[in-house]
């Protein structure tokens, strides 16, 4: 276990960090260097610190008791994320694979950039959910803000709730599956008809969230593929 | 980055612990802010005409007994000040414009860092736990307050220039963010005499909404003139009598958190700041959304 200084408690099988007691650093290290057979780790008392099992790569249960702050789980690959509270900005921002499941409400720009992996969040998300996603599967239970999924490269994003102003702005091959109201579409972004693959999509999505709603209920929006070509008439308005 | 604190009690039973509760809420905020920090506090009412001015000074030295006799040789009357080192709070009953003026012109070096029935304000250079402990945050008592843990973007790093900002008088605000158009701001304010006393963005804020005010809007409508007016990226929480106001940009760039009980409302840039607050782990939480007016009342 390089880099701990204080031996970690276990409590049946899990073993546990308190960062009332221990520091960041030192659940970080242990979470990086020092797991070896661990198969899951719980976090006590997180109070909102940041970067909170950021840079996983491995694959172990991590459960974190409470509110997380920043990066929550940021860049993670293979390891499961349990937040039992909210998360702060940036919570599994440019994951590649693993899941990553918050219980509350999460800040702007969750699962920004990420590449791959599960993101799950049960309550609201805030601002710019899934900004310059890469491949990730989002699933949100609540609503999402502003400019979520702007500039959306690949992935899927579920809201179960409704979405802010310029909902898919500038989205490239991204997908959202929206069930509720859209403030307003952001350029280049459209509604199509579901298929059976996106309804099968969505159920898979759900079922993996543990979330309960009709895959008949959700709307398609995704790229109208005009802002791939530039256009010179456009004058600047799209 | 900076940090923006506010805790207002609705019990008046717990006015007494104002300061010691909000202590951890403004060591916890040190990340964001270490260069600076203040607090804007608002205490029990003065009677009549009685007024309070906060006071800086340029060093923790000074001679206020000497001040305080050229103010009693200036504006008679029934005056006492406390002093906290490099700060004075003095309540006399002479009008805010006049002691302004006068301590302009007889005590260039002196700030004035507020003005009211309320108000006390205290700001300096320095960690938070510094200020702090400078000025024994932890002893204050009131219904609510403002602060505020600075890290400089906008101006230099000097007790006039953290925050609080305050004008006019029992009105203050704190800034997370930096605002593109201060001196636009400035511009349309200054013909119509509002002067200013630094060079920082958030002051502008400041100004615009107490002059907004004084022109007869009420806070809510001030704030709302205010979306057209002021652009940049700004979590503004804001300070007055008997109210606490809080408000974020249209993309939310700065962060804010609230916590609330049968015991308080508690605003922070972060909830790894609000986490030492009692029973926070049954306190409703919530992000404010942007361009919305949250306003609490006393």
């Amino acid at each position: 276990m390089a880099g701990v200084t204080q031996a970690p408690r276990t409590i049946a099988a899990a073993v546990t960090f308190d960062l009332a007691r221990q520091s960041l650093r030192e659940l970080n290290q242990y979470l990086h260097h020092g797991l070896g057979a661990t198969k899951k780790v719980l976090v006590l008392n997180p109070d909102g610190a940041h970067n909170i099992a950021a840079g996983m790569n491995a694959e172990v249960e991590i459960e974190i008791d409470g509110h997380a702050g920043y990066y929550a789980a940021g860049m993670n690959q293979r390891a499961s994320v349990l937040i039992r509270g909210n998360a702060g900005p940036g919570v599994a921002e440019g994951m590649t694979s693993g899941v990553v499941h918050v219980k509350g409400f999460a800040s702007v720009s969750a699962g920004a950039a990420a590449h791959g992996g599960l993101l799950v969040i049960e309550g609201d998300a805030s601002l710019r959910c899934g900004i310059s996603m890469k491949g990730i599967d989002i699933v949100v239970g609540g609503s999402v803000g502003d400019f979520s999924a702007f500039m959306a490269q690949a992935g899927r994003l579920v809201v179960c709730g409704d979405a802010g102003d310029a909902l898919g702005d500038s989205l490239y091959e991204a997908v959202i599956y929206i069930r509720g109201q859209v403030k307003s579409l952001g350029a280049d972004a459209h509604e199509e008809p579901m298929t059976g693959t996106d309804h099968d999509a969505v159920k898979n999505l759900l079922a993996k969230a543990g979330l309960k709603h009709d895959p008949r209920e959700f709307r398609r929006v995704a790229s109208k593929r005009e802002l791939y070509h530039w256009n010179a008439d456009a004058n600047q308005e799209y | 980055m900076c940090g923006i604190v506010g805790l207002l009690l609705k019990k008046p039973e717990l006015r007494e612990r104002l300061g010691e509760l909000a202590m951890p809420m403004l060591i916890g905020m040190t990340e964001r802010g270490p260069d600076s920090a203040g607090l804007a506090v608002f205490t029990g009412e003065l009677a009549g005409m009685q007024r309070k001015y906060s006071f800086c000074a340029p060093a923790w030295e000074y001679d206020w007994a000497g001040f305080e006799s050229s103010f009693i040789a200036k504006f008679g009357g029934q005056v006492t000040i406390i002093i906290k080192g490099n700060h004075a709070v003095l309540t006399c009953s002479a009008p805010a414009p006049k002691v302004r003026s006068w301590a302009k012109q007889a005590f260039p070096q002196l700030h004035v860092l507020a003005a009211g029935r309320l108000m006390d304000i205290y700001k300096d250079v320095g960690s938070p736990a510094d200020v702090a402990g400078r000025y024994e945050f932890e002893k204050l008592a009131g219904s609510h307050l403002v602060a505020h843990t600075r890290m400089a973007t906008e101006s230099a790093v000097t007790p006039d220039r953290a925050h609080p900002f305050t004008a006019g008088e029992d009105f203050c605000l704190v800034h997370n963010g930096s605002l593109s158009n201060p001196y636009q701001i400035r511009r349309r304010l200054e013909p119509l005499g509002i002067g200013f006393d630094t060079d920082n963005d958030t002051e502008a804020a400041c100004r615009y909404f107490e002059w907004r005010m004084r022109e007869g809007d009420d806070l809510e409508t001030a704030i709302h003139k205010g979306f057209e007016e002021l652009d940049g990226f700004y979590t503004f929480l804001m300070g007055t009598a008997d109210q606490l106001a809080l408000v974020r940009d249209a993309f939310a760039c700065k962060p804010a958190v609230v916590a609330e009980t049968d015991d308080y409302v508690a605003i922070s840039s972060e909830f790894r700041s609000l986490s030492k607050l009692p029973d926070i782990k049954n306190a409703t939480i919530f992000e404010p959304a942007p361009e919305e007016i949250y306003l609490w009342r006393v």
